[in-house]
């Protein structure tokens, strides 16, 4: 009776083994299998669709008091653009700064710091999630996206609002751009920020602009906006995946 | 000792677990690998655990793994706990190298890859939560849950007994072979219906979408990072179950145990009896 079940528990263990290290080498091969990886990805849709399902335009992000700001607002990705044109900006103190809005709305213009700055503001105590599973709470200032967009007109046609960024993020000069859809575009809490902590917005937290899109995490939050654009796509910008981290990889729908 | 074949005659064949049950287990299973290894990789992006709502409060975090030098200039990994710090060189905080939290053969993917763990890691969110809800459906329906696993009065009165014959590893035979013991139905409807919803709802307390469903829900498990410690903490917690339960599966008979949860049939040998 002993000598099957020694070979059997021996058979076990070694299946055991050869079966972990498989899983282990096979998952990391997965990976890299793109119609996996793509199968794995759709999650994100699922995610999409039942967070727009349960939050309507109104759900608003949790809000906070000053005694829960953070001491130090950490800087992430970029803190200071390696740009000669958005040097210069920033040596005049963004005097010369200009946002575009355009594409896919009736009246294109652009706006000068102060036009923003003059437009009604929102101030917000919110919580800021990094993908890499950080947090940090922020008292931001900023003109609410939707006024910028009321007055430029998006036609029907407009799915996608895109921020194109001063920052070049490697060596053939690529530069940071995200894009949100029109639920998150006109949402109460999306701002174009200029003030952190009751200051001006810091170089290192994306002065002169920056968005805040507070029920997402903060890569959407692109920094050194130069540029809006709404558009009705967004497979024919950059990698087509609707940001830079996206299209390495990262969900464009960043809600959880 | 009774002549072979009677021994044959007493024994009886039974099926154990029903199909739906089998199946749903194994999907367990295979998601809650993925979600433990795929979550640590997650961890490693920020390898530091906080109590509150967020990571920068002025508090230091409560655990935190990452490498350092030591006085002679060798690099070690460190893991501090509580402020208490411990040499984990090799393991956490410093493996095969290269800084790191938890090492390579225990996140998928195996080197440091966030977008792909996050991938892994809520495909088979959708995965368990699917699962998980199939199940209780089904064990509410079938009545697996009320006949099964739901303790009856007299299981109340055995649990002494039960957890002296957990101790001294011995194990029901013949009839009551039959039924899950008092111990073992605690442990799974604790799993099933604390454990696992818990896990869940941190995952869920996570999201900055969710956050915005009920504004401050969040703060009901101490504020996002806390949330973020549980959930961690929890995810131990089920490995730990999943440690004693296989070691039961092992002690009680591994063969038996694995082919009822496969083929679904389990073998029950006659009552012990005192004269064998
Ligand atoms: C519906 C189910 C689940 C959801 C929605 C979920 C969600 C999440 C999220 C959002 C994170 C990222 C935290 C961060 O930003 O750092 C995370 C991390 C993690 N998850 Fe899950 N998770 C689920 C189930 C599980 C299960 C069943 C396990 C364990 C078997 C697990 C283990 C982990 C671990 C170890 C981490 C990394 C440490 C941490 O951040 O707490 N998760 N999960």
């Amino acid at each position: 009776m002993n000598e099957p079940s020694d070979s059997r528990r021996r058979f076990l263990q070694r299946a055991l083994a050869a079966g972990g290290a498989l899983v282990l080498s096979g998952c990391d091969r997965l990976s890299r299998i793109e119609w996996f990886a793509g199968l794995l990805a759709s999650a994100e849709k699922l995610t999409y669709a039942s967070q727009r399902l349960l939050l309507t335009r109104r759900a608003m992000a949790q809000e906070f008091s000053e005694a829960d700001l953070s001491p130090f607002f950490r800087s992430n990705g970029t803190s200071n653009p390696r740009d000669p044109a958005y040097q210069a900006l920033a040596a005049a103190g963004f005097a010369d700064y200009r946002l575009e809005v355009g594409g896919l709305v009736a009246h294109p213009r652009s706006y000068s710091l102060a036009e923003l700055k003059a437009l009604p503001s929102r101030t917000q105590i919110t919580r800021h999630d990094c993908v890499e599973g950080w947090s940090a709470i922020g008292k931001w200032k900023g003109a609410p996206l939707a006024r910028v967009l009321e007055a430029v007109r998006p036609l029907p046609s407009a799915r996608y609002v895109v921020f194109f960024c001063a920052d070049p993020m490697n060596a053939r000069g690529q530069r940071y751009y995200e894009s949100i859809d029109m639920e998150d575009a006109f949402h109460a809490q999306t701002l174009l920020a200029y003030a952190l902590n009751d200051a001006p917005l810091p170089i290192r937290n994306g002065a002169p602009i920056r968005v805040r899109v507070e029920r997402q995490l903060g890569y959407k939050m692109a920094k050194y906006v130069m540029r809006i654009a709404v558009v009705d796509r967004l497979d024919d910008i950059e990698g087509g995946r609707g940001g830079y981290w996206e299209d390495r990889g990262y969900e464009w729908y960043a809600g959880i | 000792m009774p002549p072979r074949d009677a021994a044959a005659a007493r024994e009886t064949v039974i099926l154990r677990h029903p199909w739906p049950v089998r199946l749903m287990h194994w999907i367990n299973v295979l998601a809650c690998t993925v979600l433990l290894m795929s979550g640590l990789q997650i961890f490693n992006a920020y390898p530091a655990l906080h109590w509150g709502k967020s990571s920068y409060d002025g508090r230091p975090p409560i655990l935190q793994m990452g490498a350092r030098q030591d006085a002679a200039g060798n690099p070690v990994g460190f893991t501090r706990i509580f402020g208490h710090e411990f040499d984990t060189t090799g393991v956490l905080g410093m493996s095969s190298g290269v800084e790191r939290g938890f090492p390579a053969w225990l996140t998928l993917p195996g080197h440091q890859w966030l977008a792909m763990g996050r991938r892994w890691h809520f495909f088979f969110a959708w995965v368990l939560v699917v699962n998980g809800l199939a199940y209780v459906a089904y064990a509410l329906a079938s009545r697996h849950l009320a006949r099964d696993l739901v303790p009856t009065r007299a299981d109340w009165r055995s649990i002494g007994q039960s957890v002296g014959d957990h101790l001294r590893l011995r194990h029901p035979r013949g009839e009551a072979a039959r039924h899950y013991n008092v111990l073992q139905k605690l442990a799974y409807l604790g799993v099933i219906f604390v454990l696992f919803p818990a896990l869940i709802l941190m995952g869920w307390a996570m999201s900055p979408g969710l956050n915005a469903l009920l504004p401050g829900w969040v703060d009901f498990f101490g504020g996002r990072q806390a949330a973020r410690t549980l959930h961690f903490v929890a995810a131990w917690l089920l490995v730990g179950f999943v440690f004693i339960h296989v070691f039961e599966v092992v002690v009680s008979g591994l063969w038996n145990n694995l082919r009822a949860m496969i083929s679904g049939r389990y073998r029950i040998a006659g009552e012990e009896r005192r004269d064998e």
